[in-house]
């Protein structure tokens, strides 16, 4: 079985792996421990204390809050929501809906139509992180895209409890 | 009937212990279902007793059938099977599900074997008989098939009397016979367009085509030595793999082969339970795509005459078990066009794309069909409810369909640190150049060039998509070479170059997709036409990502060129590569110069001159753009990849020239200006729940145009689940509701309506 050491995950983290290394960890069965290492790395690097459960995204993660909520926060500190919710509802949307806002994109003939289809950027209130973009029809509810069962997640396949606030 | 009787039954069927297939076919699914095994096996006493036999059978079957393919497509005269390799093999068990697959496009594991099922089903065994040197062929979609131009070869494989197995081979050919020529046709609206079909039928015995057939099949399609090679590829791989698995049962013993078959598909099941708990979480993931049907201004009948949208919502489930859950529930209506799928093509074109993400291995067999479920909602586009509905370019919108499960995956990947693995989705493979005629030689012809194999990749979380690479439906994708394509079309290349800003924007980039300049020459009686995504991409960025662009169209009749060639004066050569400031007008003179959204066409005549752009899509990226290193935004630019204006309004680059001519990235002035970026954000941004009361407005007032109405009042006809989510989210009244009927367009065809139903 696959072993990586933390630097190589970092690597990973950063973008800045060697492809060779990149395409045996493609081509190779997988390290069991990746998890954990990723997200004690990942903990090591946000500028709050608040245990991850889970990351949810290029900068943000479901976390344990002191009162045993479960948060979805940005790396930034911004606390979304609860994790049951969509935290796309609690972010700053912007909507490329006509062919103006489109060419800033694309150069006209490349960019969707917009009667057609319209592009939603979300950012986070506090760091304007572009946190997702979503590319749908007129009148699309928002798709609450990402809804993982934490409890079975730890419990039943990593068979351990999940972490407590410290 | 007397014991004698039955007996002399049992001995002409052909199905193990004197069984019937039909009866083999129940047992197993009986068996399989009642203990969540594949064959009930709950252990793999083989595999346990002797893994290296067992491994050591596995090794040389798959060997066999990628051997097979290999020598086989030598055969093959076509391009798009010789250099594209748009052909499988696969070896089933005795009731038609799959055991082992070569490589190519393997969708075709799973239509084969409903080939297979269908002819159990249909009773083959008693009329027109399954005998051992029979040959079969099939290519209907609603058996079996993607679209028409999959033609099937099926072989019975026997050992002493008794069906063992049997093995199929497919292959992409270049024109079936439909309504214009080249293999996936744009003006099909039914069946009855689609071209030639062949279902399930008996076209040889003593491994010998019969005459029949031979004349007929020739006479029904344009190219007949491209079909007549491509169908001598499919027997001699067949033949070749019938022959392996004798050699194997010679060796091994009939017993030994029995149980290996079914301990394989059940440990194929194992596998992918395995991969689930690996790499994925337990959970539910929605994600949705798109894909654009402009017909209202296309010649085709009345009632197709409509632009609508293809819509696919796919909710996967991750259960805890590791059972793997597809749900498209909110899909809408099949349409009249030629890009509605079947039920096969779907879940056999999903692991298509598992093979190169969740079960990147050879195992590729019906045991992961076991492992998981798959909700298709009847009438929809990919499980329709009428006969007459056309496939033939099914994959207009199953590529897109699948985009979305990438960023299901991937989501996973990503949160459990395997970045690696991480996806923001497939391109559009688009444009499908197409067409015929008369051509270089002289001879009626059809084309279809398959450049599109070679479309930018998504981005990963860890670097960039490959530049014109792949294709989702054939994991072996290659743009072919120029030389071979020229001699299979009459038509020059002018050009084939990268073309800027296809790939999606992000931290990390999709791969960028390039583009063919070919002027028609040496042709007769051609058209062309254009196929692929124009006013919608139908993939999405992943985590910040954007889509990668979509598409237009360029055409050019009437062309001064060959004046221009005669007095050597330069003409348009390389790529559109700002189709904002176009350069090829100002190189020629021409009677039309078309540059539209509008990329699905049907037949136009080009004459010989006549320019024709060939568009391959990006892939969608990864992350907020304004996180991509500077350094890559350098190199976009020097290698032809980026605009330098999208440089500065969508990376936030301060971009200069130095004296050599080389794009320079300041990375100073760039970080100051992205945080001013990040400010116009906040102050151009609005809390979502503000901008859902102004789109909630425009839905009660139903301000959208007739497309998207079309696509949402055909999945709410379909689905009263989907439409109560939808007036659930937005806050609706429960009066408001949209229909098919007071749009004011045709409404051929839409039978069910489920919130008709319940008033």
């Amino acid at each position: 079985m696959a072993q990586y050491d933390r630097k190589t995950i970092e690597e990973l983290i950063d973008g800045t792996i060697d492809f060779y290394k990149l395409k045996e960890m493609l081509s190779n069965f997988k390290d069991t421990d990746r998890f954990d290492k990723y997200i004690s790395i990942l903990q090591e690097r946000v500028p709050w204390d608040d245990p991850i459960l889970l990351p949810a995204g290029l900068h943000l993660y479901i976390v344990l809050k002191p009162d045993g909520k479960r948060v979805v926060k940005c790396d930034c500190g911004h606390e979304f929501c609860e994790a049951s919710d969509n935290w796309k509802l609690h972010a700053l949307i912007h909507v490329r809906d006509t062919e103006e806002k489109m060419v800033e994109l694309y150069p006209k003939l490349l960019a969707p139509d917009p009667e057609w289809q319209v592009i939603r950027e979300y950012y986070c209130p506090n760091c304007a992180s572009q946190l997702e973009v979503e590319a749908v029809t007129p009148w699309y509810p928002i798709l609450k895209d990402f809804e993982p069962d934490i409890d079975a997640f730890y419990n039943e396949w990593l068979k351990r409890p999940i972490p407590q606030v410290k | 009937m007397t014991i004698t009787e039955k007996t002399i039954q049992s001995q002409k069927n052909i199905g193990w212990h004197g069984k019937t297939l039909k009866q083999m076919r129940k047992e197993i699914d009986e068996i399989s279902r009642e203990t969540g095994h594949y064959a009930g096996l709950k252990t793999l006493p083989l595999k346990e007793s002797y893994p290296i036999r067992y491994e050591k059978i596995f090794s040389k079957l798959r060997g066999g059938v990628v051997h097979a393919r290999e020598t086989a497509k030598r055969v093959a005269a076509s391009p798009i099977v010789e250099q594209e390799g748009e052909l499988c093999f696969t070896l089933y068990t005795p009731e038609g599900d799959s055991i082992v697959t070569s490589t190519g496009i393997i969708i075709h594991v799973g239509t084969m074997g409903a080939a297979i099922k269908y002819m159990i089903k249909n009773d083959y065994e008693e009329n027109p008989g399954i005998e051992d040197g029979d040959i079969f062929c099939n290519n209907d979609c609603q058996i079996g098939n993607v679209h028409p131009c999959d033609v099937h070869t099926i072989v019975p494989i026997f050992y002493e009397g008794e069906l063992i197995g049997w093995v199929g081979g497919v292959t992409h050919v270049i024109d079936v016979g439909a309504t214009a020529p080249g293999s996936m046709t744009v003006g099909p609206v039914s069946r009855y367009d689609d071209g030639y079909q062949v279902a399930c039928r008996k076209i040889g015995k003593n491994d010998t085509l019969l005459k029949d057939w031979l004349i007929e099949s020739q006479r029904s399609v344009r190219t007949t030595k491209y079909w007549l090679l491509d169908e001598r590829t499919r027997v001699a791989g067949c033949h070749m793999i019938r022959d392996l698995v004798l050699d194997i049962v010679k060796e091994e013993g009939v017993d030994t082969y029995k149980q290996f078959i079914r301990e394989v598909i059940e440990d194929g099941r194992r596998g992918f339970v395995n991969q689930v708990k690996t790499l994925l979480i337990p959970g539910k993931y929605r994600q949705v795509s798109f894909v654009d049907v402009p017909y209202k201004n296309l010649d085709v009948p009345p009632y197709a005459r409509v632009n609508t949208i293809m819509h696919a919502p796919t909710e996967l489930t991750v259960h805890k078990d590791g059972k793997f859950q597809i749900d498209f529930e909110g899909v809408n209506r099949w349409g009249w066009h030629s890009y509605n799928a079947t039920p096969v093509s779907i879940t056999s074109g999903i692991w298509v794309m598992m093979s190169q993400t969740l079960i990147p291995n050879d195992r590729v067999n019906d045991g992961a069909y076991y492992a998981s479920q798959f909700d298709l909602p009847y009438g929809s586009w990919l499980n329709p409810d009428d006969i007459r509905t056309a496939h033939s370019y099914a994959w207009h919108f199953l590529v897109s369909a699948w985009s979305p499960l990438w960023r299901a995956l991937s989501r996973n990947y990503f949160a459990r640190g395997y970045l690696e693995e991480v996806n923001a989705g497939n391109a559009n493979t688009s444009n499908w150049l197409q067409g015929g005629g008369y051509n270089q030689f002289n001879e009626n012809h059809a084309v279809n060039s398959f450049e599109s194999a070679a479309e930018g990749v998504g981005a990963s979380a860890v670097r960039d998509g490959i530049n014109h690479a792949a294709a989702i439906w054939n994991p072996e994708g290659d743009m072919g070479d120029m030389e071979i394509w020229e001699l299979a079309e009459p038509l020059l290349y002018l050009g084939r170059s990268i073309k800027p800003n296809t790939a999606g924007y992000g931290k990390y980039r999709g791969g960028s997709g390039y583009e063919t300049l070919r002027m028609v020459y040496g042709a007769k009686d051609w058209t062309m036409f254009f196929m692929g995504n124009g006013y919608m991409s139908s993939d999405c960025g992943l985590m910040g990502g954007y889509p990668a662009a979509s598409g237009y169209r360029f055409e050019a009749h009437g062309t001064n060129l060959k004046e221009r060639i005669e007095k050597r004066l330069p003409i348009p050569t390389g790529g559109d590569s700002d189709p904002d400031n176009p350069e090829y007008d100002t190189l020629m003179e021409a009677k039309e110069i078309i540059r539209d959204k509008q990329s699905i066409t049907t037949e136009t005549i080009f004459e010989n001159y006549d320019l024709y752009l060939n568009y391959l899509r990006g892939g969608p990226g990864f992350g907020d753009p304004l996180e991509r290193k500077p350094k890559m935004i350098e190199d976009d630019l020097n290698e032809g990849l980026l605009l330098p204006r999208y440089a500065e309004s969508v990376y936030g680059a301060v971009v200069s020239k130095n004296e050599k001519g080389k794009y320079i990235v300041d990375e100073k002035a760039t970080e100051k200006r992205r945080k001013k970026i990040r400010k116009e954000r906040l102050k151009r941004g609005v809390p979502v729940k503000e901008w859902m009361e102004q789109e909630r407005q425009k839905i009660l007032n139903k301000e959208a145009a007739v497309q998207v109405r079309h696509m949402y009042a055909g999945s709410f006809a379909l689905s009263e689940k989907f439409a109560n989510e939808f007036k659930q989210f937005w806050n609706l009244p429960t009066e408001w509701h949209l229909s098919e009927d007071e749009l004011g367009v045709p409404t051929f065809g839409a039978k069910i309506n489920h919130q008709k139903k319940t008033g």
